[in-house]
């Protein structure tokens, strides 16, 4: 029997931690002096009370929900991929390859040559970890970091020496030709009377990540395949023990992972800079292991994750705008929420499941 | 290239494996005790800040080391909630904390300074200052001839050059960073505390039926590691450099886990993988000279990859095995 009704497992618990990291964050605009209702308030109307507000957070969900649903792959075959950000460094790299020496006759073609581009590249980086997690037993947790700098290196290394057009300053690769530029939402819902989304980078990559999270739902709950990932992470010797190959799951767990941060720089490199530059992926590979640790792992709590960190991020933009209080203040809220919902996991729980305990025996 | 310049490249490199090795140290306290910590970035970042504001408040850098110590250690005691006390995943707590050092310092630097996210620059006793061992020329004795500094040691015999530059003129903590590399050894192989700690990284459930308490062993290593990282922080706002900048870690916390790996999570095997990652860093910094030496033009972008990709090479077992505690990363739970 089951200590804890589904639901409170599934609501209750996330929303428990998600207070606590808000009641934390709280306190911590209240000790550098500012009042966090006020800080709320310029938030929400930032982020969510005009459409150009939406076009921030929504491009940022974008990013989220790709690197989410990659950590929740990775985590249903209870591998940790903290390696989210050089993956999507190096599906960057895909990318603008792709935009820059194929001649795209228009961008709904280009946008499918880019993603595989970026999906490709993201999983070539994801592979060499899983290969050593599974064949020769290194932790991917400390390969994956290690690759998230090489491939830093690498990316580093790419737009100075190769890629940087001759007599440019900055590192980074030539602007895309017009054909592969993505249509925003501006272009794609503005009418004649009246611009919505005006200058907001929000684009078509938008409508590819919630493809992106049907995908992972078909495939986790509706494939051999994803039962077979299922399995593996839920006990690897009764996954042996039925017949699945370790190494295979591993690795393939583990590309699609790669592939699907690899994906995040569609949006970043294709849909907004219109070129590759250095620090596209801006922290999402990590946000990614907040957004699937609140998400449950589950592709539609992935996608509300994924919103709600689109919007704490876009606020904090509009918060470092116009007041005193830094961007980081995103930072300590993601920390918080890390924290709550997934290292003090059981501090939320234990006490929960004692109360439905005593609640039942009452009952009964 | 001449010996002079290799001493001076051999200095920056000590210099710079000092933060490394006394991370290092305190990532090899906590995972031998079976507590895996990738936190320790986090915990150098927090504790550079918090030594650096108050040795500028108190214009003392010994107050500012307890205050950095006392940073880190309470971070070290979140590590140990989440990972011992309520059993969650390591290495999750490890990534929080990164990111809560990395965001609480640039917003309390900003609130208490306001200048972006870093301290006012430190100066005279805010700071560690070189020590001058004696009989190495140093600063004295060139403001005594009133002759530069270099000059003086260039005119001096090898050994008093080697002396001079490489042994003498660091600061107070890179000789204590230096001395931990024996203690730790001592006490984690000659001792009875020692034993325990690098037993219950191994067997918990054994030291448990031997009646000695898993929690506490754990904590009491969680705890050593904060101080040390708590020295290591300090140590690069109040002696490598002069104040806090945002991010000033760079990535160390994770140069000291690869240098912890490639030690295999040996004290003295540290201090060797830590001064060759200090001399990578310490190239990169001076590329010039790899040309001269070996005619070749090299990346330096690559250079600073490199303690990555080496540690990559060691952990995929192609040179050598790095075998880990055997119970790292795994929440003891004592059976009712």
């Amino acid at each position: 029997m089951d200590k804890m009704p589904k639901w409170a497992d599934i609501v209750l618990i996330p929303l428990i931690s998600l207070l606590l990291a808000a009641f934390f964050s709280a306190l911590v605009i209240l000790a550098i002096g500012e009042n966090p209702i006020a800080a709320l308030k310029l938030m929400v109307d930032g982020a969510l009370m005009r459409s150009a507000g939406w076009g921030y957070t929504l491009y940022y969900a974008t990013n989220f929900i790709f690197t989410g649903l990659a950590v929740s792959v990775a985590f249903h075959a209870r591998l940790f991929n903290i390696g989210g950000e050089g993956q999507a460094m190096l599906g960057g790299l895909g990318v603008a390859l792709c935009c820059l020496y194929v001649p795209w006759p228009h961008w709904s073609l280009a946008i499918l040559g880019a993603s595989v581009g970026a999906a490709l590249f993201g999983a070539l980086w994801a592979m060499i970890p899983a290969y050593l997690q599974a064949r020769r037993g290194s932790h991917i947790v400390i390969t994956t970091i290690m690759f998230n700098f090489i491939a830093a290196a690498i990316l580093n290394y790419v737009l100075v020496e190769l890629l940087r057009p001759v007599g440019a300053m900055d590192p980074a690769s030539a602007k895309f030709p017009e054909a592969v530029h993505l249509p925003t939402f501006q272009d794609m819902f503005s009418t004649e009377g009246s611009k919505l989304f005006r200058g907001a980078p929000a684009n078509v990559t938008f409508f590819l990540a919630l493809l992106a999270c049907v995908f992972v739902w078909l495939l986790m709950w509706r494939t051999k395949l994803g039962y077979q990932i299922r399995a593996f992470g839920h006990s690897e010797s009764g996954a042996l023990y039925a017949g699945i190959s370790p190494v295979r799951i591993t690795v393939i767990a583990m590309l699609i992972s790669g592939a699907l941060a690899g994906m995040m720089s569609v949006n970043t490199t294709m849909g907004e800079s219109e070129r590759l530059i250095l620090n596209s992926t801006e922290g999402a590979g990590f946000i990614g292991i907040a957004v699937a640790l609140m998400g449950r792992n589950h592709p539609f709590g992935v996608l509300l994750a994924a919103i709600l960190f689109g919007f704490l991020y876009q606020g904090g933009a509009e918060l470092a705008l116009w007041t005193s209080i830094p961007r980081e203040l995103i930072v300590v809220i993601q920390a918080l929420v890390i924290l709550f919902t997934g290292a003090l996991d059981n501090m939320v729980r234990e006490p929960l499941e004692k109360l439905f305990i005593a609640m039942r025996r009452r009952n009964a | 290239m001449d010996f002079l310049t290799l001493l001076q490249v051999l200095d920056t490199s000590v210099r710079l494996a000092t933060p490394l090795l006394l991370a290092c140290l305190a990532g090899l306290y906590s995972e031998r005790s079976g507590v895996v910590d990738i936190g320790l970035e986090g915990k150098m970042l927090a504790a550079a800040f918090f030594s650096a504001a108050v040795a500028f408040y108190s214009g003392n850098a010994w107050v500012g080391l307890l205050a950095g110590v006392g940073a880190s250690v309470a971070l070290a005691v979140i590590h140990g909630l989440a990972s011992v006390t309520f059993r969650g995943n390591q290495l999750i707590s490890g990534v929080a904390i990164n990111f809560l050092a990395a965001g609480m310092t640039v917003l309390v630097a900003q609130s208490w300074f306001r200048q972006g996210g870093r301290t006012p620059p430190l100066e005279g006793d805010a700071r560690f200052n070189p020590i001058e061992l004696p009989f190495a020329i140093g600063p004295t004795d060139a403001a005594a001839a009133d002759r530069p500094l270099s000059q003086l040691i260039a005119e001096a015999g090898p050994l008093q050059q080697f002396y001079s530059e490489l042994i003498s003129g660091h600061s107070s903590l890179v000789y204590l960073a230096l001395l931990t590399v024996p203690f730790t050894w001592w006490l984690l192989f000659r001792t009875r505390f020692g034993l325990r700690l690098r037993a219950v990284g191994e067997n918990p459930a054994a030291v448990d039926t031997a009646g000695v308490s898993v929690v506490w062993l754990r904590y009491a290593a969680v705890l050593i590691c904060g101080v040390l990282c708590g020295v290591a922080g300090a140590y690069l706002s109040s002696a490598l450099q002069a104040g806090f900048v945002k991010d000033m870690t760079a990535g160390r916390g994770f140069i000291a886990l690869a240098a912890l790996i490639f030690a295999k999570w040996r004290p003295v095997y540290a201090l060797w993988a830590c001064l060759l990652f200090g001399l990578f860093q310490a190239l990169e910094l001076r590329p010039d000279i790899i040309e001269n030496v070996s005619g070749l033009k090299v990346q330096v972008q690559l250079l600073g990859a490199l303690p990555y990709i080496l540690t990559v090479v060691i952990l995929a077992g192609f040179v050598g095995k790095a075998i880990p505690p055997k119970a790292s990363a795994e929440p003891y739970i004592k059976e009712r």
